[in-house]
């Protein structure tokens, strides 16, 4: 900076910044290549000035010195710019000579993301590593009179239902009198959570579609993914392929006259339909696609002018209260395809959840509860929300389960568990875990983004850039330059290897476990974890 | 591994015969406790066949206990069994006051009762007993039912019974389920100990039922009084086929494919295809998760052998018309139904259901696969 530089209190130098650019001049080529791929821009071309002495050795002459010039990189300092250590630069450079490091200082850049007024946005999840699921440990394990299952080599029957199931009274009863009995669906206990069209690119979308028509029509195994609040894409809509798909709809409608005007044309029913009221990144905001990444193809699918920021209402505005909102909401989406299709709501996880369960459970169309926790991930929200908003999932999850024993309607409305699910990497065991403490099956998101397309967002706050539409891997970008990068057939390949290690994963758990014949929901005496009142809070034995 | 014998005959027999196949069968069992289950009795009982029996070990304070309380509710003795013991038990049997076996006339305010009403009554009367006992240690109770009359104790089934004196006319029964008990628990509990009964309906099981804990739940939330206890892994056995029957109106050949539904390819190759989906999928909180091997009785004393999924526990049922039996081994048929045709021996595989009807004539083998009978 120069002697006379101007300093602004939002002046910021590379110590006070999160990531910091490690660049060696020895190993750049200067092939410009980390600068042209970063996503923020940081990277600026540098030309510095350095004074270089210059010594006779044969002492002729007095040493001099003399200015010299050399190109190399400048990282920038305005929080515009900042780096957010997605390590693109790392991954093109031919020579390593780059690479992004966590400062070793505290934030400084925090204090400054509100330019303008706006304060931070961003996507990812909470910033917040490691929870509970991880310290949850399976250890009923069948030793004695019971020896173990076979992991390999049993038959195993690990499918969930989704869909209001009545009584065995019930449904006896509506079956001899030809009574509405309520469609059920026997899926996969993992559903890929709501992603939609428009918070991932059309590249992304494609991989998981191609990925789960293979995991039904090849392997046979009943995957199901939630489209989120986007819409659909009109040929999918009249597809055969519709039937593993959920459909979501969201205070915002987006999409939705297209598929209602879709329904005459569809060669089948969708696997469901769900209704978001609540998101676990977060909770009480409405869905957010901001303008940037709202391009033709996103206006024409979900109905809006291209180019503007689309903030779904926190609430249905349609109605005055949420029980309202929901009996009316359920009953409407039923009809819209001949009460073939099970509807559910979706809240994220909150100490109410309680209430909008038991009011479920009085609404015999209710076909499920899904409670995202506050671990979920999402393509755009407001910092606050995300770090700070929501409940814990496994809780939550619990005194649900643990209400609907009481009410005796525990296989009768299905709970299906996210937010934070495979936060760690251990996807499998955080699924069995959540399955145990009562969920009916488990949706998760961010695990497929990692897993599947290689997502490089952390809870350290590394990258989380999801919502200005400059993903560096293509998932969530609607700039073909960008999303290019991300071949679908290769999304497609990895959602198999995903859902096919899983499925070993989650037999390496139940096997052990002596269970084979049903998925154990509610198997809590299989549970244990080395905190007594985590231990006594979830019902789950404390095992030291 | 316990081990299981059950036998239903058309002239009543002594329980030593059961007790006997269990000793037979010793090398699966550990001497650690028996259960003895009686019904269709003969006898003295015979002749009231409607009265209720009260099955169940007593102190002497207990006894009283019971006493004052069966008055208060009208209740008054019809016939009793004394039982008299040796001063000193065999090694491993505890000292006890009293066991009892008693038949009670009903109270006459009972007379305009309904048939349910009266289970429903006998029932709570057994677990405000139970209740009682567990509060002051002086009193277990095993049942309170008409023609029933259920023992357990710790012990080698054999030298429990010899202490007994079991071998005796008014014992004699047309049914016996018996079990020889392989301990797994550290403090011993009569309750856990098979055969377990509730409102006609009666189980015993070997093996381990690891998908307990849902299920129990599930069944505690039934509203039904007689869903309670839980001390063993296997009593839901018992009241999930109470369930099968009376709750839902079902047949014994349905109660598999409650606990072990068939797989969905072959629900869709099967006649019944539209009931069986819609079973699978609203007893989901009933299916088992084995390995057991299910022995039950029904009220018309029907007797049934049932197998898990996959990991089957061994079973046979075999005999001859007028007698027939069901062993965890071989051994046991053989001690008491030596003369039968062994070619026709058949242990149940994990799609089958063998019964024995109250008729006792054949054997009859019930595939899942096959058809369901529909009742008109």
């Amino acid at each position: 900076m120069p002697a006379n530089g101007r300093i602004t209190p939002s002046t910021l130098s590379l110590k006070d910044l999160p990531w910091q650019i490690a660049w060696s001049r020895e190993k750049c080529t200067l092939c410009g290549r980390c600068a042209a791929v970063c996503p923020m821009r940081t990277l600026e071309l540098g030309v510095f000035r350095k004074r270089v002495v210059d010594v006779d050795l044969s002492a002729q002459q007095a040493a001099s010195s003399t200015m010299a010039v050399y190109h190399g990189i400048r990282q920038q300092t305005n929080p515009a710019n900042a780096c957010v250590g997605c390590g693109m630069c790392s991954m093109v450079c031919p020579n390593d000579a780059i690479s992004p490091l966590h400062s070793d200082e505290a934030d400084k850049l925090i204090y400054h993301v509100n330019q303008g007024g706006a304060p931070r946005r961003r996507g990812g999840r909470r910033n917040m590593p490691g929870g509970l699921l991880d310290r949850i440990k399976f250890i009923r394990i069948s030793m004695l009179t019971d020896p173990a299952l076979d992991a390999g080599r049993h038959e195993f029957e690990l499918r969930t239902l989704l869909g209001r199931v009545l009584s065995p009274e019930e449904n006896l009863a509506h079956l001899k009198e030809n009574g509405w009995i309520p469609p059920v669906r026997d899926i996969y206990p993992l559903i890929i959570g709501g992603m939609s069209f428009g918070a991932l690119s059309p590249t992304m979308w494609e991989g998981l579609q191609m990925g789960v028509a293979y995991l039904n029509e090849e392997l046979k195994m009943p995957v199901r993914m939630c489209t989120g609040e986007g819409g659909c894409p009109p040929r999918l809509l009249r597809s055969r392929f519709l039937q593993y798909v959920i459909l979501q709809i969201a205070s915002g409608y987006f999409g939705w006259d297209e598929i209602v005007h879709a329904i005459a044309e569809m060669k089948v029913d969708p696997c469901a339909v769900e209704i978001k009221y609540g998101q676990g990144a977060k909770p009480g905001d409405g869905g957010l696609l901001m303008w940037y990444k709202v391009n033709k193809l996103i206006a024409a699918i979900r109905g809006v002018p291209t180019g503007v920021s689309l903030p779904s209402p926190p609430t249905h505005q349609t109605q005055y209260s949420i029980e309202e909102a929901v009996a009316k909401m359920i009953q409407s989406m039923y009809m819209a395809w001949g009460f073939r299709v099970p509807v559910y709501p979706k809240i994220s996880a909150s100490s109410t959840a309680l209430a909008v369960l038991n009011n479920l459970t009085r609404n015999n169309y209710a076909a499920g509860l899904a409670i995202d926790g506050e671990d979920g991930g999402t393509g755009a929200a407001y910092n606050v929300s995300m770090n700070t908003m929501g409940h814990p999932i496994a809780s939550n999850i619990r005194d649900c389960y643990l209400n609907l024993v009481k009410l005796g309607k525990q296989n009768e409305i299905p709970l299906f568990a996210g937010g934070g699910v495979g936060k760690t990497g251990n996807l499998a065991a955080n699924a069995a875990a959540l399955i145990m403490l009562g969920a009916s099956g488990v949706q998760t998101g961010k695990y497929i983004m990692q897993a599947a397309a290689g997502c490089l967002g952390s809870e350290t706050d590394r990258c989380n850039i999801c919502n200005i539409g400059q993903c560096p891997k293509g998932i969530t970008s609607q700039d073909p330059r960008l999303y290019r990068r991300l071949d679908p057939e290769d999304v497609a390949q990895r959602i198999v290897d995903v859902f096919v290690s899983f499925d070993i994963e989650l037999k390496k758990i139940v096997a052990p476990l002596g269970r084979s014949t049903s998925l154990p929901i509610g198997m809590s005496d299989a549970l244990g974890i080395d905190d007594p009142a985590a231990a006594e809070r979830l019902d789950i034995k404390y095992v030291v | 591994m316990c081990r299981l014998f059950a036998v239903t005959s058309e002239t009543p027999i002594s329980p030593m015969v059961a007790l006997e196949a269990l000793d037979v069968m010793r090398e699966g069992h550990d001497g650690s406790g028996v259960g003895i289950l009686l019904r269709d009795l003969g006898g003295p009982f015979e002749a009231i066949k409607g009265a209720p029996i009260l099955s169940g070990i007593f102190t002497e304070a207990g006894l009283k206990r019971l006493d004052n309380y069966m008055m208060e509710l009208g209740f008054s003795t019809k016939y009793k069994i004394s039982i008299k013991i040796p001063k000193t038990p065999p090694p491993g049997v505890p000292k006890r006051d009293v066991y009892l076996i008693r038949a009670y006339e009903y109270p006459e305010t009972w007379e305009d009762l309904s048939w349910d009403a009266i289970h429903d009554r006998l029932t709570n009367i057994r677990l405000e007993l139970a209740a009682m006992g567990r509060e002051k240690e002086d009193m277990i109770v095993f049942s309170f039912w008409p023609d029933i009359i259920m023992l357990k104790e710790i012990g080698d089934p054999l030298t429990v019974a010899r202490y007994l004196g079991l071998d005796r006319d008014e014992l004699k029964a047309r049914v016996i389920m018996a079990q020889g008990r392989q301990n797994t628990n550290y403090a011993i509990n009569l309750y856990a100990c098979h055969p377990f009964f509730v409102g006609g309906y009666s189980t015993m099981t070997n093996g381990e039922n690891t998908a307990f804990f849902p299920i129990k739940e599930f069944l505690m939330s039934r509203g039904v009084a007689g869903y309670t206890g839980f001390q063993s892994d296997s009593e839901v056995f018992t009241h999930i086929l109470h369930y099968t029957f009376e709750r839902m109106g079902l047949s014994v050949e349905a109660y598999k494919h409650i606990i072990t539904p068939l797989s969905d390819g072959d629900i869709a190759a099967h006649p019944d295809a539209a009931l069986l989906k819609n079973l699978k999928q609203s007893c989901r909180r009933l299916i088992i998760d084995g390995p057991n091997c299910v022995i039950g009785c029904l009220p018309d004393h029907s007797l049934f052998m049932a197998q898990d999924r996959k990991k089957l526990r061994p079973g046979v049922v075999g005999g001859r018309p007028g007698m027939y039996a069901f062993s965890s081994e071989i051994c046991g048929l053989d001690t008491v139904i030596p003369d039968r045709d062994k070619s026709k021996d058949f242990q149940p595989m994990y799609l089958d259901t063998a019964i024995v009807g109250p008729d006792r004539k054949e054997v009859q083998i019930c595939r899942q696969t096959d058809a369901l009978p529909h009742p008109h």
